[in-house]
């Protein structure tokens, strides 16, 4: 993307913590033959930062638990991150408040993964779309609203007679429809999308991919995409951040991750990726076991499961470093050159 | 014409409010010594309780109304519930989705093992605890001693899934059906047990039934397809042919409908609307609502599965059913 | 109005209701109980609010089938000369009454204390479910005491006999509202992780907004189950309190009470005035724990999943 362009979205050095540890007296452990107390804190995101542009499709991959949720949500202001600042079309919104958040949720909306926990079972098409429109644009008649919902709804697909069911007589293709029309009700710019076509099957997956495609060339969005599938990201990406335990590995431009991926963990999850017709591909073998959060590693966090791994790996962190083509890394080996 | 397994016309009912529906409509296939086949289809098209059907596990609302389940020339459905524990869980095992569904919380991985093997065979209990271990590290369990002490929930997903695997191994089946058992897990971790998997059915002469939604994963690791929709079996074939050239529409738009299959960010092949549920099955071919090619036939008379161009090779649709060559 | 009848009817409630004999017949009895205390000053043979009526020469006739009996107090009549039967009819009325006040004031304090802290969370929380802790170790008995005690000696004897009624409302809905504080906290927890709470804080609606549109309506089935049962509770909370004279005044007795009264005569032979309230309310308790248990199998989500 050009650099000169300032970003949307941008965020530096974000930190975001959960503290696991549960009661007081879960605290306390034998330790040496005394009680020691401990809390057990789950580093999710540690130390992120990025730019978004306008117009993007930025997406964030990586396996279950490395973050990318906890992510979206302290990006949208679900979540208070520990450290660091996030910036929306230059102004510092990490630091406000609940309500001084309200004039950038009319510009910034989610879609959930979850087609069946995303919508309140109680509403019914109508009254989960007619709300945001209720508190954003209190100036709209009642006509106006009903006007811009049947709009919206044939435009993501869904039947605008339907408008008076319940989601449970959807099923969950349509559901997510419904969800990506509620984050449309109030015409914003950018949408953080959290695996939205991960508990979808094939068939209807393709439907809202494309329909996601669809809304950003006629509305000009931008998009944060996440998603743990490699090869949903390979069709939409401009851009692609891969994450491992809650860094960044990788960021880079998303043709070049696929045909040209550098970093040790990009590149065993490409190669794991099952393909059709490649009978017994060979694949990367990650060793050791899947680390935690509760205990990060020193140094890179990949070291556990890195066959590259060397002393430095254990001791320093890597700080990632432009290599070429707008990519970035966060490798030691790629770095020194002993990773080809 | 002796097959290890062989299914004919299976019909799998469940007597719901609205009165019976059939899950599983005139599902016919084999499985032979060694064989590894892939059952296909989006969810709700009847994979799994194909799978419980074989090993005669469909609980109420649910029963078998038609059709024969043969194993080793044998009609399950004839047999008493003891000969059908016999073969289930020992001649033919099952793994499931979640790893804690044959997993027990609360013994240690050590114990359900060698419980397992003493109720299955003849063995004393230092024989059946050096058999778990064996198994252990058939499935490449760091450290099997050690682990054998430990419990369920201190491991992580992919190393439960492993277990569940070697569990399963126990009793050296001749066929384990795996439900979906990878979708749970990272792709890394999935690519290594589905190498674990064919390598096992390798090296032990198992035949095995993958089901899954995953194309990419069937494709890799079995020898023939059977491709599933609303119920009925509508194509099937060898991997490589259904997948380099599939013939029916379904599968087709299926195929067509992979990311990678297409051009970075044009826009992706689709095919509309979604499978019928089980209450509202449209009348003749149950996917001519969502066909490009439906013709007038189509919404009158189901298609038969029939033979194309070789006798693994079946397609049930009447376009192609009509100009035959197509 | 027909929509809604469709789509009752259409209903799994409706289905299961059918299916099960025990809850079709404890329904019905607790409807006619109801029917039959409700319009117990058009039904009832005697007035027993009106003393002019009572005839202390009539007290302690056997029911009408015995000897002594007499065909105008079919199931005899108390110490006082009272007709049971419709003594029992006026005292279940009150019962009921004083059992549905109490689970509503229950139920308004605990569902918004429960909501608050489950939706706010962190010290509010802590602070309420404490609160909640002590209230449940005083037992109601407790409670009755301290409020019957400040009461009497606020406003005095004569006046008590009047506002009885909301005043073991008042009992028993405080003491037994951590009850739903409980329910209703537990599934706010379960309920606000869910994505559609986010989606709509995503979307910047008001916090109490979402507090009471998008949680709370889903937070009711459990409120719904548990409700049931407390109607029973508070209905025997009400009759132990007015055995130990802590509750009805004698002279507007619910079925407690009619079962103290009683109580002394029963060794002297006079069982009927003791037993047939009794019977009453073990009938009344039991139909309601019944159809409880009933609503508890059909809102469990877990029975019904698809
Ligand atoms: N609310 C929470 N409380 C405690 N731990 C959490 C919470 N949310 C996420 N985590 C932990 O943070 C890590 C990252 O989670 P998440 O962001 O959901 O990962 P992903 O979306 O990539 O699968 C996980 O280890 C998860 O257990
Ligand atoms: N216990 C059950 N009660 C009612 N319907 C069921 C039950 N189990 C499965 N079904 C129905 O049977 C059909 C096939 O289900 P299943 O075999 O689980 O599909 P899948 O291909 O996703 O494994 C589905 O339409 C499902 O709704
Ligand atoms: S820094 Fe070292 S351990 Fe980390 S990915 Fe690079 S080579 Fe591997
Ligand atoms: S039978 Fe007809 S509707 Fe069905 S797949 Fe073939 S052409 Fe399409
Ligand atoms: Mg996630
Ligand atoms: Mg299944």
């Amino acid at each position: 993307m050009n650099t000169q362009a300032k970003p949307l979205l941008k965020l530096e050095d974000v930190y975001k913590e959960f503290d696991v540890t549960g009661g007081f007296w879960e605290q306390f452990r034998w330790e040496n033959g005394r009680p020691v107390r401990k809390k057990a804190i789950v580093k999710a995101v540690n130390g992120v930062t990025f730019d978004i542009y306008q117009g993007e499709t930025f997406s964030v991959v990586g396996e279950s638990g490395c973050g990318k949720s906890t992510l979206a949500r302290t990006v949208t202001g679900l979540l208070q991150p520990e450290c660091g600042k996030i910036f929306y079309d230059g102004d510092r919104i990490d630091d406000l408040s609940y309500s001084q958040k309200t004039p950038y949720k009319k510009r910034m909306q989610m879609v959930f993964q979850d087609p069946y926990a995303s919508l309140n079972p109680r509403f019914t098409v109508r009254k989960t779309l007619e709300e945001p429109l209720f508190f954003h644009y209190p100036e709209l008649t009642r006509e106006q609203r009903l006007d811009r919902i049947a709009e919206v709804m044939e435009q993501v697909g869904v039947h605008p007679a339907w408008a008076e069911r319940f989601p449970h007589e959807f099923s969950g293709g349509q559901r997510q429809r419904i969800s990506i029309a509620r984050a449309l009700m109030v015409d914003p710019e950018f949408i953080v999308a959290d695996e939205p076509v991960s508990a979808l099957d094939v068939s209807v997956q393709a439907q809202i991919l494309n329909l996601f495609m669809e809304a950003q060339e006629k509305r000009g969005l931008t998009y944060m995409f996440i998603t743990h599938d490699l090869s949903v990201v390979a069709h939409i990406s401009t851009r692609v951040a891969v994450m491992y335990l809650g860094s960044l590995c990788e960021l880079s431009p998303g043709g070049e991750i696929f045909n040209n991926p550098r970093h040790p963990y990009t590149k065993a999850l490409l190669s794991a990726i099952p393909r059709l017709g490649e009978k017994k591909a060979k694949h990367i073998r990650l060793k050791g076991e899947v680390t935690s959060p509760l205990h990060l590693p020193s140094g890179c966090v990949f070291h556990k499961r890195c066959t590259y791994a060397k002393e430095i790996c254990t001791q320093e962190i890597p700080t990632p470093f432009t290599a070429g083509d707008n990519a970035a890394v966060a490798c030691h080996g790629v770095e020194q050159g002993w990773v080809g | 014409m002796d097959h290890l397994l062989e299914i004919q016309n299976l019909e799998v009912k469940f007597r719901l409010r609205s009165g019976e529906v059939t899950a599983i409509n005139d599902v016919s296939f084999f499985l032979d010594q060694g064989e590894r086949v892939g059952l296909v289809g989006e969810s709700g098209a009847g994979k799994s309780v194909t799978g419980f059907a074989i090993i005669k596990l469909i609980s109420k609302p649910g029963f078998i109304s038609g059709g024969k389940v043969l194993f080793e020339g044998r009609d399950i459905a004839g047999l008493s519930i003891e000969e059908v524990r016999n073969i289930r869980g020992n001649r033919i095992s099952m793994i499931f989705q979640d790893p804690m569904m044959t997993l027990n919380p609360v013994l240690s991985i050590g114990t359900q093992m060698t419980e397992t093997i003493l109720a299955h065979k003849n063995v004393s209990k230092a024989e059946a605890q050096a058999i778990a271990l064996d198994k252990l590290k058939k499935v490449h369990i760091p450290s099997p001693e050690k682990r054998l002490d430990q419990y369920p929930h201190e491991f992580s997903g992919g190393m439960r899934q492993r277990i569940v695997i070697a569990i399963a191994l126990l009793t050296d089946p001749a066929v384990i059906i795996a439900d979906e058992p990878t979708t749970a897990l990272d792709v890394t971790i999935q690519a290594e047990i589905m190498d674990l998997l064919s390598e096992l059915c390798e090296s032990e002469k198992m035949a095995l039934i993958l089901i899954t939604h995953d194309l990419g994963v069937v494709s890799q690791v079995t020898d023939r397809i059977i491709v599933m929709y609303a119920g009925r079996i509508v194509e099937q074939g060898l991997t490589r042919d259904v997948v380099s050239n599939p013939r029916h529409p379904y599968t087709k738009g299926l195929i067509a409908a992979l990311p990678e299959s297409q051009q970075r960010g044009k826009a992706l092949s689709q095919i509309p609307g979604t499978m019928p549920s089980l209450t509202d099955m449209p009348q003749g071919c149950s996917f001519h609502p969502r066909c490009e090619l439906v013709m007038p036939i189509c919404k009158e008379k189901v298609p038969e599965l029939i033979e194309l161009d070789n006798k693994n090779a079946l397609v049930a649709c009447h376009a192609l059913a009509k100009g035959g060559a197509s | 109005m027909k929509k809604y009848w469709r789509r009752f009817k259409n209903s799994f409630f409706w289905f299961s209701f059918r299916r099960d004999p025990v809850a079709i017949a404890s329904f019905s009895i607790l409807v006619i109980l109801a029917i039959l205390s409700f319009s117990a000053p058009w039904i009832a043979p005697h007035d027993v609010y009106e003393s002019s009526s009572i005839d202390i020469m009539n007290s302690e006739l056997p029911p009408a089938w015995m000897e002594e009996g007499s065909s105008d107090y079919m199931l005899g009549t108390d110490i006082q000369g009272r007709d049971m039967l419709s003594a029992m009819l006026y005292g279940m009325r009150l019962s009921i009454l004083i059992g549905l006040g109490a689970v509503c004031l229950q139920a308004v304090l605990g569902v918004l204390i429960g909501l608050i802290a489950g939706y706010v969370g962190g010290k509010v929380d802590s602070f309420l479910m404490r609160v909640a802790d002590v209230q449940l170790s005083f037992s109601t008995l407790m409670v009755a005491i301290i409020i019957s005690a400040i009461f009497q000696l606020a406003f005095g004897l004569a006046k008590y006999e009047d506002l009885a009624v909301p005043l073991l409302i008042v009992i028993i809905g405080l003491a037994e509202w951590p009850q739903y504080g409980r329910t209703v906290r537990a599934s706010v927890l379960g309920e606000k992780k869910k994505e559609y709470v986010e989606a709509a804080r995503v979307i910047g609606l008001p916090r109490w907004w979402i507090m009471f549109r998008h949680i709370l309506p889903n937070t009711l089935s459990p409120v719904l189950v548990i409700s049931t049962v407390q109607v029973a509770n508070a209905i025997m909370s009400e009759a132990a309190l007015s055995f130990l004279g802590l509750g009805m005044p004698v002279t507007k007795p619910s079925l407690g009470s009619l079962i103290n009264s009683g109580f002394e005569y029963i060794f002297s032979g006079s069982w009927w005035i003791t037993l047939f309230p009794g019977v009453l309310l073990v009938t009344l308790v039991v139909v309601i724990n019944l159809l409880g248990d009933w609503v508890r199998d059909v809102l469990n989500p877990k029975l019904y999943k698809r």
